[in-house]
């Protein structure tokens, strides 16, 4: 008899529990989950609210929230203003990161090689084979940068970091615009694949005379030696969080095409060229209603209570404005079925 | 015992034995079962490229994501080179070991190698992928791959297989590594089916005067053919679909090199690389189209074998 009451009482406290919190599942990109994990965890502390969160890949994450298995998906690169009204599915940022060069060059000290986009561009098309080529030289005169031949070193999966990569260089380079594109994978002209940002780093750190784009934490964590780059103004700029927030700040964020902003070549003097947030996809007239509010309140949560774990972990934090302008939009695009707004 | 118990224990036995027979039928049925089902959702998974591409996608070099445009020639080479550089290295060096350890070696250095290279088939691939990577390659860029550029690759004919820049990744790395991790298996199966020659048939060639190498190749080899082949197509098996590893150090690029040093990519890597991402169907189709390619491979190679095999057992019948 005994222990069936306690039986009785640990069911009842099971039922009232699971019916108390709506643990939110999501799925996506690989890039902002360390970032999302360490949310998780301090949400659940605060709340009780749990938040699994599977690292599959952006392509994973889009076809995931395609088919409604999971609460919330998660895309580096962002979804169009068309596709995302033909599924259904609002779209909002939430942090920002960025890609970095880096090279593995003897005698050239961390964060002193200058290159331009369009030397970039030329180097990973194969047009520019060799370090002292006089396109380099002239942007880096001091530099004793050898006669070696450059070995190039890119992404062999398919990637958000490449997205926003090859979109950057297709932005500064006509040709590589008409000859490869800008994707998460691309037809490489010339190169080497790592597989992740980590087979990227240790290609480039165990091969002579390489280069290779990481995102900003491997090469900050793996103490990478990174380049700096010219912006849209002329001016060289290192990477680093001001770099990142002047992008951010530069770019002009639009509620109505569901925040489709990719924050390449951006206008201001300290914007780092090569930025770009990455997104959360949620259904506009959500089934599982309790847990479309849940997924709300738990990025408000992290809009406000997360910046510096954010900031711990190498991500830049959105700006204040954007932010208000994300609350705007869940109010206006994210409904029930008798058209009310989720979010008040 | 009385009759009707003896009769009931009679039924219940036979009841049992043909409960059994069907238990193990169902096994056995349920492999061929799996394996269609499988057969069967590659070829559905592959129809959108196959009906996009045709036959050119085998032939076709190109490989383009952002114009959907696709072709498997650069993985099915890449698959098919490391592994045939694979063999070229493993089935010396594990027929060495295995005569060691059946012929030359003392007893008491026998135990422990022979579980030393069978421990060796233990490590997981990732490993043997990383310690290329990071220890092998560095080392290979170093030291052999100049090497190599410098006094070979002015050969005519074999050198443009050996000139570039050294990188320490490649086609030649992989199938190096890929050598190391198909050694075990090759050398375990020859070390066992050699340990099955009967004594007497040796002692006599010995008897004859024989050197060790002629009773191996004109005795041993012949009288353990069989398992021989067997062992080398266990180790193809495993060289032709091994992932990780490859992964690691093929450099996974996707364009055709003559130059062995250069990057190139298998089927399997590629599929590893690109499938989490993969968007659209025309692109998902086509990853699951090189599975297909891969399944084929796989399955040709091990019939050849067997047909092989028969082949030789034949001749060996008719000339007794």
């Amino acid at each position: 008899m005994k222990m069936l009451n306690s039986f009785v009482l640990v069911t009842g406290i099971l039922i009232t529990s699971t019916a108390f919190a709506v643990d939110i599942t999501g799925a996506g990109a690989t890039f902002p989950y360390p970032l999302y994990a360490k949310w998780a965890e301090a949400y659940k502390i605060k709340t009780g609210v749990g938040m699994n969160y599977q690292s599959i890949g952006s392509g994973g994450g889009i076809k995931q929230i395609q088919a409604k298995t999971v609460d919330f998906g998660a895309s580096d690169a962002p979804m169009t203003p068309e596709e995302l009204s033909k599924n259904g599915l609002m779209q909002f940022p939430t942090v920002i990161g960025g890609v970095v060069p880096i090279v593995n060059l003897e005698g050239i000290a961390q964060g002193t090689l200058k290159l331009s986009g369009q030397v970039l561009a030329d180097i990973y098309q194969g047009k520019i084979t060799q370090w002292n080529d006089p396109r380099i030289v002239a942007d880096n005169a001091g530099l004793n940068l050898p006669s070696k031949l450059i070995t190039v070193v890119h992404r062999a999966d398919g990637s958000g970091t490449t997205f926003i990569f090859t979109h950057y260089l297709a932005q500064v380079s006509a040709s590589w615009k008409n000859d490869v594109g800008a994707d998460k994978a691309v037809k490489w002209p010339v190169g080497t694949g790592g597989k992740g940002n980590e087979g990227v780093a240790s290609f480039v750190q165990t091969i002579k005379n390489s280069i290779g784009y990481v995102e900003y934490a491997y090469a900050l964590q793996n103490k990478m030696n990174f380049v700096q780059l010219k912006n849209l103004e002329g001016q060289f700029v290192a990477p680093n969080d001001d770099s990142f927030k002047a992008a951010a700040a530069n770019a002009k964020w639009d509620k109505k095409k569901g925040f489709y902003e990719i924050l390449t070549n951006q206008t201001g003097k300290g914007s780092w060229p090569i930025t770009g947030a990455t997104f959360v996809l949620i259904p506009q007239s959500p089934e599982k209603i309790d847990n479309a509010k849940e997924v709300l309140k738990f990025f408000d949560w992290a809009y406000s209570n997360g910046d510096k774990l954010a900031s711990d972990l190498d991500y830049v934090p959105l700006p204040a404005k954007l932010k208000t302008t994300i609350h705007d939009a869940w109010k206006e695009q994210v409904k029930d079925k008798s058209g009310k707004a989720l979010w008040k | 015992m009385p009759n009707f118990l003896r009769e009931s224990l009679h039924k219940r036995q036979t009841v049992l034995d043909a409960l059994f027979r069907n238990l193990t039928r169902l096994s056995a049925f349920s492999v061929l079962a799996l394996l269609a089902a499988i057969i069967a959702s590659l070829v559905v998974g592959s129809m959108p490229a196959i009906h996009a591409f045709g036959f050119g996608f085998i032939t076709s070099a190109e490989w383009d994501p952002v114009n959907d445009q696709y072709g498997a020639l650069i993985p099915i080479v890449g698959t098919l080179i490391t592994s045939f550089i694979a063999l070229l290295i493993a089935i010396p060096v594990s027929f060495g070991i295995a005569v060691f350890l059946t012929e030359l070696a003392p007893d008491w250095m026998r135990r422990p190698l022979g579980i030393a290279v069978e421990l060796l088939a233990g490590i997981p691939s990732i490993i043997y992928g990383m310690w290329g990577l990071f220890v092998f390659a560095p080392l290979f860029a170093d030291h052999v791959e100049p090497w190599l550029t410098e006094n070979i690759g002015s050969w005519p004919f074999i050198g443009p297989f050996f000139s570039g820049p050294p990188m320490g990744i490649g086609m030649l790395t992989a199938g190096i590594i890929l050598a190391i991790m198909i050694i075990p298996f090759i050398a375990s199966v020859m070390r066992d089916v050699f340990d099955v020659v009967p004594t007497m048939l040796k002692e006599s060639a010995y008897g004859l005067g024989s050197t060790t190498w002629e009773v191996m190749l004109k005795v041993v080899l012949p009288y353990t053919k069989i398992g021989v082949v067997g062992g080398i197509m266990l180790g193809l098996g495993r060289a032709l679909g091994e992932t990780m590893a490859v992964t690691f150090v093929i450099g996974n690029a996707h364009e055709l090199n003559q130059s062995l040093l250069m990057p190139g990519n298998s089927i399997s890597s590629a599929l590893a690389n690109e499938f989490a991402e993969a968007v659209g169907e025309l692109y998902t189709s086509s990853l699951i189209e090189l599975g297909l390619i891969l399944f084929f491979i796989t399955f040709v190679v091990l019939s050849l074998a067997r047909l092989m095999l028969h082949k030789l057992q034949k001749r060996e019948g008719h000339g007794a």
